[in-house]
């Protein structure tokens, strides 16, 4: 089927109705996008369809209005761009807007359960225990789940000693 | 160790030696970190990419982490070199591309990788032979440990090891196994696969990752979740699940094919071997997809005279960085592809 404007290929078929009469319109894309307004981008690439998809719903935060990271330069709108932070103070500034993200691109996790490094990174806070606690606490909401009180029971003081009864 | 003594062998990943070899090329693992205190890498000025890449430079040589280690400066290495350390799957494509001071140090028989100033300031990776999940994660965590011991690592205690991309934040670990699955295809059941991943939320992909296309029935199956499990646990659903399920279906349509189909399976061989013999000229995909055939055919007992080992190495040393490297001059066209079909036929032919 041809445009019904030029020669070419009609790619987008329209149908409107105007006053109850149907209006049938075959057009190619250049077109389509010139008279009827629409634009037709038929070669997206994956990747940015993607990365659209992800960010369309990520919803609108109010971290879109305020500043850009004061050390790197990083805004929200930025990042929802190119998917990239810009560096590690990100994590923290945009924490609540990034946990529902990572959620979804991580099977619903939202904590970090696995390796450690033993040493004190460069905020000096001891990160081993901490991070000991949040695979203690897992482990026993999965032994509550299995109704393995026997087992729950054990985790549960575990994490008690562990966090010097501060749980 | 110079760049140009890694040519004329394969790696450790393509001996054809490891568990499962006949199906699982290798198992490859890598850990994305960055260090504390500096921005990540988008974020840098030329002066902060140089800094970065020095320091991690100098403690990759200084920590002696293999016992012999290569380091290449890829801002200046030509391109011929860059080619041929992504063909050997020792740096991405984005690696060999991208601008600005980047390196990457090789050790252990090439079954050690550490890109410095890839995406992330550091991805450090082992690729071992065969199915080695747990032999390259006690590995690479060794690794890991002794850089951590030497540099500080950029670490958020709700988000673990912090990334560029948030996609690989919490453990930053990528699990990557190759597998090499012709009869699956040639019998149609490939989807198998797809649906056996997609159930485990893992990613199936081509020959050299991220973008590429399953050339030659190879795939690349690889978690997508690097947060809120453990690295044991990521590993053990390619251990325990994934992989010997896959492994499965694929030892079961060879056995199909052999009983059933045994003529139109030795047609397929026999016909790859035949014009790997014989052919004057021919492209990387065509040889790609030729010695997939006779890779099946000699675990399957068709191809007697040939070993794994010999196929593997063709892979890797017909694709066109290597040939240059080999011929010892750049080839393009139709003498290239003169050139590769007599480097194949001189292998072929020798017993």
């Amino acid at each position: 089927m041809k445009c019904d404007h030029c020669n070419k290929p009609a790619t987008v078929h329209l149908t409107e109705i105007k006053g109850g009469k149907k209006i049938e319109k075959h057009l190619c894309e250049q077109c389509a996008a010139q008279n009827e307004g629409l634009p037709v981008k038929s070669h997206t690439p994956i990747n940015e369809l993607l990365t659209n998809f992800v960010l369309a719903h990520s919803g609108l935060s109010p971290r879109e209005q305020t500043g850009a990271c004061e050390l790197c330069g990083t805004s929200w709108a930025e990042f929802r761009q190119t998917g990239l932070l810009g560096c590690e103070h990100d994590y923290g500034q945009y924490e609540k807007d990034l946990a529902p993200l990572l959620q979804r691109a991580h099977e619903g996790a939202t904590h970090h359960i696995g390796k450690v490094p033993t040493r004190r990174g460069a905020t000096g806070v001891p990160m081993k225990r901490q991070v000991d606690l949040a695979k203690l606490r897992k482990e026993l909401s999965r032994a509550v789940e299995a109704e393995d009180y026997e087992r729950a029971a054990k985790l549960r003081d575990q994490i008690r000693s562990a966090d010097g009864g501060n749980s | 160790m110079k760049l140009s003594d890694l040519t004329t062998r394969a790696g450790e990943w393509l001996r054809g030696s490891g568990p499962m070899s006949e199906i699982v090329i290798s198992s490859r693992m890598r850990l994305a970190r960055n260090l504390s205190g500096h921005r990540f890498l988008t974020k840098m000025s030329r002066q902060q990419r140089q800094q970065v890449e020095h320091k991690i430079r100098e403690t990759i040589l200084a920590a002696q982490l293999a016992r012999q280690t290569l380091y290449v400066d890829l801002e200046n290495a030509p391109d011929i070199d860059r080619n041929l350390l992504v063909e050997r799957h020792l740096i991405s494509k984005q690696h060999a591309t991208s601008e600005g001071a980047r390196g990457v140090a090789i050790g252990e028989n090439e079954t050690i990788s550490i890109m410095v100033n890839e995406e992330d300031h550091l991805r450090i990776q082992v690729l071992r032979s065969g199915l080695q999940l747990e032999e390259a994660w006690e590995q690479i965590n060794g690794i890991d440990d002794i850089l951590e011991s030497k540099l500080d690592f950029a670490f958020h205690q709700r988000f673990g090891y912090l990334t560029a991309c948030p996609t690989n934040v919490g453990t930053g670990i990528r699990v990557s196994v190759m597998l090499h699955l012709p009869a699956l295809k040639l019998t149609g059941e490939i989807e198998k696969v797809f649906r056996a991943a997609k159930d485990m939320r893992l990613a199936v992909r081509g020959l050299y990752g991220e973008g590429t296309e399953a050339t030659g029935d190879f795939y690349q199956i690889s978690n997508q979740t690097t947060l809120g499990k453990t690295e044991e646990e990521i590993i053990g659903d390619f251990k325990r699940d994934v992989i010997p399920k896959i492994i499965d279906y694929e030892h079961h349509a060879r056995r199909t094919l052999v009983n059933d189909r045994t003529t139109a399976l030795d047609d397929k061989v026999f016909r790859a071997l035949g014009l790997l013999r014989t052919a004057r000229l021919i492209s990387s995909e065509e040889t790609l997809f030729l010695l997939s055939h006779v890779r099946m055919g000699v675990h399957l007992g068709r191809v007697k005279e040939i070993d794994l080992r010999t196929i593997n190495e063709l892979f890797l040393l017909t694709q066109p960085s290597h040939l240059a490297k080999i011929l010892g001059r750049k080839l393009e066209g139709d003498h290239r592809r003169a050139a590769r079909a007599e480097f194949i036929r001189q292998r072929l032919n020798v017993n």
